[in-house]
């Protein structure tokens, strides 16, 4: 028999009885971080392998999206700040060690990277665009000289943007849900399936549909493997690392996230994307609505989780008298 | 220097003066802590052991807390203090979420907080707070590069254990049994 | 009966009402109640390093020291190092009790309760007011009933200046809930056996001792500061410490034997302790024989109290009893049996801490190092006064024939016997209530209010708008000790000491020091001579000068301590005189065979808690004092609630769980406000355990209205002590609701 009990009265706001250091904004973040790598991703892939004219919607509409995701992306960042004024401080330093500071500096190349590559385009997609200033006409020009480093270095930004938005909750070992090295890939690829569904969702052309019903199907193949293996990762480890597992196994997450994420998220739209491969008929709004939906899921509960996850002192609640 | 505590969980009665002299010390605002007291029972009754301590940041060697903090606000200071400027503190609660001790607060101006091992009072020669309150003098502050300390001698001749040592982290909070 | 019954209304002081608040407004110009008083800093006393001098009054041990600010703003509370009852560490209330200064509940000017369409309310009033509604009805009071019909209870330092009035005033009914509810028991059980008290701080040489034996007493929640400190340092020198006790006490964590007694049957393991002691011939012989007196009968009355015999009482199995006993000789004489200090328990208490000090004698221990010491006191002169009148009548010949060994007033009593009188031509009719919230104190709360309601004046002064003021008809507000002068602390100990309590701050609110309030009483009556000084600085200074120090001197001390002159350990084999009949240690009492009491202990079977039912304890949580820091801003933070601690087996028999909430019920179907559940192997399965001070009615303490359970709601039971009238409270049985809505 062990009793714990913390007999001061120990109640920090925040953090008692259980952590809550995060709330909406972080995976709001995280979602709309996964979701503009994801869409840079293709649209840069893409536009290297010279699919211009038949993805369309991919390397030329998607990214006109990105800058004001990643707008709201970083409105929602700092509004978590809890001492705002002081959020230059990021910018003082660089970090290696801290994926927060790193994160902080991924952004803000691919920020302007975003922008660039979407001016880009603008005028593709909208002919009668005018940039009122010629400057800004010729600087677009003169950069788009360099398209082609520009895509490169996009698949590289956008490729840590992914992975830093998982690594950025795996690097915190003390909270025992995200002590995973599984959550980085699984964040990665569900970036990429949520841009891939957002291309679906906007895509005019039946060929580019069909290809990123076939990737995002892929997608979620990877994902769901990710899932399981996570678990079974955290099953054959230590008690606190079980503990957080049974949270989604018998415990409080257990519903929403084997509904929403696994269920609605998921299964459901691979069921249907593979159906639509087969030539049934369903519009590809719905799937890709779905998958959007998963990731957004995915994001609130795994910050979550995690913040319920802890080493010490598990049900406070129950021990402070 | 290297700047540790112990703490006699034999001596300890859990009276919590630890805990409101850092409060007034420290002027901790209300509804939070630096630190706290646990008690842990093991056995069945009759037969029953009682572990009584008195918990705050561990000040490790590795801190996790340093390492994830983006802007250096969260820094060892001498004797490897882990302290947070609260002029660079951010508050990104990205500390905060990588203590396994769950140490730290926001505090409610916006930076980050914990037990500061009262550095101020040290580098004036004192002891914490919370060490020189405590009415059973369970608390040991000190240096353990030097020998000779109190606190040097106490992880010498005592039995000891530091809080999930397994969390990797190097607490330099001890408890001596 | 029903209509008395009605007669006083509890007021909420929070629901004064919008009529009081207006009247307030036109009656008070001089005052208001939520202005901050400019803080005049020529007033404050401060002493070395800016700090000023005060001894603690959030409990009784008196601890002294000083108090900083910081940028003008009140700070911390440390302890003076010079002080041997705190050694200059505070204890949590103590470190905390600046919160008592800062909680904004406190009461904030004088209120006077009046009827308003007819309805009950408390209006604001001047002190001017106050005084002359207050001495008016004394002067009532004495006219038709006799100055004797009024009574105090007081508690706490600035009581004595009440009691000074009352005394001039001509009645002697003046007690201490210290007494019947606390030390009563103990302080006859130790003046009859040695012919002296074990006092407060308790005599007790724990520092030095190799055994300590503790019935109950748990020291460690019991944060009675020097104490805890000896008894950390006996522990952790190696003394070997027993504890008896139902509950897993700190004490007992620390302690090389844990006796989880079944409650209420500590006198037939003490008397089977003495029997193994005489039996095996461990006693101190020399000892025995040069100091004590009715060894024989002793020997004789304890035959049959073998370990044996003990054990299905006690459930202490007898070999640890004979274990036990042999450690405690192999000790002497620097051995303790502890005397305790909350000592009313069963009714039957001063029999049962007698035995321990008989057990005390025949190890030698009393006036021994390691065992107990002779405490020195400063003596400070008072100056002098006229002699009080002498009162016709006491309560005691309200009682005749009750209680014949009490030698200090019985608060219970002295409520009981307002509500009926059992001789005719006595009535009290008059309380000052002083320090002491009596409705959370006297067990049997409702007998409390039913004397309330026989009353013509009840006078609360007090901090706090505790339960006893929303029943007062003038609520007077003292300032708190941080605020205040108060007298010397002289109390006894290793080295005879003084200390200063200086104010810190200035007087929040309307509040003011009850030396203040006392002198402006006793003006109203004409007995200002009986206050030689108008001021207290004077009086102070004129104490402190009679012993060649000065007020001035202890602002910057503190603390002085006084050479010492005697030995503290006295009983060396020199002759020595006691102070009882026999001029020896009595282990038989000829005084309590002459009242027909038993002259040696002897064990009687208490009530057992029926089925289903469970024995309710209570005790102390170390960051809390009583119910007078339950609402202080800064140690609520420790602790906001008690809550019940139940044994796992108990708890998986009725589905209680941990950290849940239920309400207690007693024999008598009162129940409890919803309390938490803490499961815990540390308690035994035939009793429940609370924190006492919990669970406040009164809505004005917003902090601890509503917070847990209060234990003395649920003592609506006691078992007196026959001898000198102590109230047993742990005669309640217990049992669960689960349903809190
Ligand atoms: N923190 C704090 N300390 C205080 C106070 C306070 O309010 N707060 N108050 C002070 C005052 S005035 C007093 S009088 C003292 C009181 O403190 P003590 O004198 O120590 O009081 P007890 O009633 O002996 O202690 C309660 C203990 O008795 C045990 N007990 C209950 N029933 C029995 C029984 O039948 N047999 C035995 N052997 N044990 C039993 C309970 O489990 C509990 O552990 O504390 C003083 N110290
Ligand atoms: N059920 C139950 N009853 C008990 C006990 C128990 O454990 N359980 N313990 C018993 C014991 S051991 C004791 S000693 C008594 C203690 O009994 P009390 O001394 O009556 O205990 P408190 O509840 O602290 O009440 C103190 C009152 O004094 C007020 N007060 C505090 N400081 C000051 C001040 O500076 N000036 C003035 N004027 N008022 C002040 C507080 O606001 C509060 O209203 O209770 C006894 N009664
Ligand atoms: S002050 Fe000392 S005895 Fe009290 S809880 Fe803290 S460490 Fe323990
Ligand atoms: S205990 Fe937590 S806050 Fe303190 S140094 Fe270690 S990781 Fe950092
Ligand atoms: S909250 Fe402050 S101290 Fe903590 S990691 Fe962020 S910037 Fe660093
Ligand atoms: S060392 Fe100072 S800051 Fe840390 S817990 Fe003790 S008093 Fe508080
Ligand atoms: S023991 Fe604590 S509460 Fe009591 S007088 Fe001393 S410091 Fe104050
Ligand atoms: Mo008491």
């Amino acid at each position: 028999m062990k009793e714990v009990a913390i007999t001061s009265g120990r109640m920090n706001h925040g953090v008692d009885p259980l952590l809550h250091a995060w709330g909406w904004e972080i995976p709001l973040y995280l979602f709309l971080g996964g979701l503009v790598a994801g869409i840079l991703f293709f649209s840069a892939f893409f536009y290297l392998r010279h699919r211009e004219n038949v993805f369309t919607a991919a390397i030329k509409v998607a990214p006109l999206y990105t800058p004001v995701f990643l707008a709201i992306g970083l409105a929602a960042l700092f509004l978590d700040l809890s001492h705002k004024l002081y959020f230059w401080r990021l910018y003082t330093t660089i970090r290696w060690e801290s994926p927060m500071s790193w994160g902080a500096w991924t952004l803000l190349f691919i920020f302007p990277l975003s922008v660039i590559w979407a001016a880009f385009w603008v005028k593709d997609v909208y002919p009668n665009w005018d940039w009122k200033f010629p400057i800004i006409e010729k600087t677009i020009a003169w950069l788009a000289q360099f398209k082609k480093w520009f895509a490169w270095s996009l698949i590289l930004f956008s490729g840590i943007l992914g992975m830093y938005t998982g690594i950025l909750l795996s690097a915190f070992n003390a909270r025992p849900f995200w002590n995973t090295s599984i959550l980085g890939p699984l964040f990665l690829v569900s970036g990429l399936s949520t841009g891939a569904a957002f291309i679906l969702l906007i895509s005019r052309s039946e060929q580019e549909r069909h290809r990123f019903s076939q990737i995002d199907s892929f997608l979620i193949g990877t994902e769901l493997f990710l899932i399981i293996h996570m678990f079974m990762g955290f099953l054959a480890s230590t008690s606190v690392q079980i503990h957080a597992a049974e949270m989604f196994l018998g415990g409080p997450y257990t519903a929403i996230f084997w509904t929403f994420v696994v269920g609605i998220g998921l299964l459901l739209p691979l069921l249907i994307e593979i159906m639509e491969l087969r030539g049934v008929t369903v519009p590809a709004v719905i799937p890709a609505m779905l998958v959007l939906f998963g990731g957004l899921m995915l994001r609130f509960v795994v910050v979550d989780a995690g913040q319920s996850s802890r080493w010490l002192y598990k049900f406070m609640e129950q021990l402070v008298f | 220097m290297r700047y540790a505590m112990a703490i006699d969980t034999k001596r300890c009665v859990g009276c919590a003066d630890c805990v409101v002299a850092c409060q007034r010390e420290n002027n901790v605002p209300e509804g939070f802590c630096r630190d706290w007291i646990v008690e842990e029972t093991t056995g069945t009754f009759p037969e029953l052991q009682l572990e009584i301590r008195s918990e705050r940041c561990n000040h490790c060697a590795d801190a996790p807390c340093v390492r994830c903090c983006p802007t250096e606000a969260s820094h060892y200071e001498e004797g490897g203090v882990v302290l947070v400027d609260h002029d660079s503190c951010i508050g990104c609660k990205a500390c905060i979420a990588s203590c396994p001790y769950d140490a730290r607060f926001v505090h409610p101006e916006g930076y980050v907080d914990k037990c500061t091992f009262c550095i101020h009072r040290v580098r004036e020669g004192k002891q914490p707070a919370c060490v020189e309150v405590c009415p059973t003098h369970a608390m040991i502050f000190g240096d353990l590069d030097d020998k000779n300390s109190e606190i040097s001698k106490a992880l010498r001749t005592r039995k000891y254990k530091t809080l999930i040592p397994e969390a990797g982290t190097d607490p330099h909070v001890f408890y001596l049994l | 009966m029903g209509k008395q019954l009605n007669r006083r209304e509890f007021i909420k002081i929070a629901g004064m009402g919008v009529g009081g608040m207006a009247l307030a407004s036109s009656a008070l110009k001089p005052f208001s109640l939520f202005a901050q008083p400019a803080v005049n800093e020529a007033l404050m006393a401060t002493g070395s390093g800016g700090a000023t001098p005060t001894y603690c009054e959030i409990c009784f041990w008196k601890c002294a020291g000083w108090v900083h600010k910081k940028d003008g703003q009140p700070w911390k509370i440390i302890g003076n190092p010079d002080d041997t009852h705190s050694n200059g560490r505070f204890c949590p209330r103590g470190t905390g009790g600046i919160g008592a200064y800062l909680d904004p509940d406190r009461l904030k000017t004088p209120l006077i309760r009046v009827e308003e369409r007819g309805k009950q309310v408390f209006r604001e009033a001047s002190w001017d007011e106050a005084f002359t509604y207050i001495a008016d009805k004394m002067q009532q009071i004495k006219e038709k009933y006799g100055a004797e019909s009024l009574a105090a209870f007081t508690h706490g330092s600035g009581g004595s200046y009440f009691k000074n009035v009352i005394r001039a005033f001509g009645s002697n009914n003046i007690a201490a809930p210290s007494y019947a509810q606390c030390r009563g028991p103990r302080e006859e059980a130790y003046l009859m056996t040695f012919g002296e008290g074990v006092g407060s701080p308790e005599r007790t040489d724990i520092a030095n001792t190799k055994c300590l034996v503790l019935i109950g007493s748990h020291i460690g929640e019991n944060m009675h500061n020097g104490q805890v400190q000896e008894f950390t340092q006996a522990h952790m020198s190696g003394a070997t410490v027993i504890t008896v006790d139902p509950r897993f006490s700190t004490a007992a964590s620390k302690s090389k034997y844990w006796l989880p007694i079944k409650p209420a049957t500590d006198t037939a393991l003490l008397l089977a302790w003495i029997h193994v002691i005489i039996e095996e011939e461990l006693y101190d012989k020399e000892y025995v024989k040069k100091y004590t007196y009715g060894f024989e009968e002793l020997k004789k009355a304890v035959r049959h109290n073998t370990p044996e015999w003990a054990y299905p009482i006690t459930t202490i199995k007898p070999h640890v009893i004979r274990q036990t006993a042999r450690e405690m000789a192999a000790a002497a004489p620097s051995v303790i049996i502890h005397p305790g200090r909350h000592v009313t328990w069963y009714g039957d208490d001063t029999q049962r801490v007698r035995a321990g000090a008989i057990l005390n004698a025949l190890l030698g221990s009393w006036g021994r190092r390691g065992g107990f010491y002779a405490p020195v006191k400063a003596h400070v002169p008072k100056p002098k006064h006229p002699p009080y009148p002498k009162p016709k009548k006491e309560w005691r010949d309200a009682l005749p024939g009750k209680y014949p060994l009490a030698n200090l007033s019985l608060s219970t009593a002295i409520r009981d016997i307002t509500v009926e009188s059992p001789v005719d031509d006595f009535a009290i009719k008059g309380w000052f209530v002083y320090g002491t919230n009596l409705i959370q104190t006297l067990p049997q709360p409702e007998l409390t209010k039913k004397a309330i309601q026989n009353l013509d004046l009840l006078v609360a002064i007090d901090i706090m708008p505790s339960e006893i003021t929303g029943w007062a008809d003038v609520v007077l507000p003292e300032c708190t000790y941080l605020e205040r002068y108060d007298d010397l602390r002289t109390s006894p100990g290793r080295i005879p000491a003084i200390a200063l309590r200086a104010p810190a701050f200035e007087p929040k609110y309307n509040s003011k020091p009850a030396y203040w309030m006392a002198v402006q009483l006793a003006r109203r009556l004409g007995l200002s001579e009986y206050f030689p000084y108008e001021r207290i600085e004077d009086y102070l200074d004129y104490r402190l000068k009679a012993v060649g120090s000065s007020l001035e001197e202890m602002k910057k001390l503190g603390v002085k301590n006084l050479p010492l002159e005697e030995d503290l350990y006295f009983l060396n084999g020199e002759p020595y005189e006691f102070a009882t009949p026999s001029g020896k240690i009595e282990l038989y009492s000829n005084t309590l065979a002459e009242y027909g009491f038993d002259p040696i202990p002897r064990y009687e079977a208490h009530e057992e808690p029926p089925d289903g039912f469970y024995r309710l304890l209570y005790g102390r949580a170390p960051m809390h004092s009583f119910g007078r820091t339950t609402n202080n801003p800064v140690l609520t933070e420790l602790k906001i609630e008690n809550e019940v601690w139940i044994h796992p087996k108990v708890a998986r028999e009725w589905g209680i769980e941990n950290g849940s909430y239920i309400r207690l019920e007693n024999q008598d179907s009162v129940i409890s406000n919803k309390i938490k559940v803490k499961v815990t192997e540390r308690i035994r399965h035939d009793c429940v355990y609370m924190v006492h001070g919990f669970g406040h009615t009164q809505k004005q303490l917003h902090r601890g209205f509503n917070r847990g359970a209060d234990d003395t709601q649920l003592i609506t039971r006691v078992k007196t002590d026959p001898i000198m009238g102590g109230t047993g409270m742990r005669v309640n049985f217990v049992t669960f609701r689960k349903e809190v809505a």
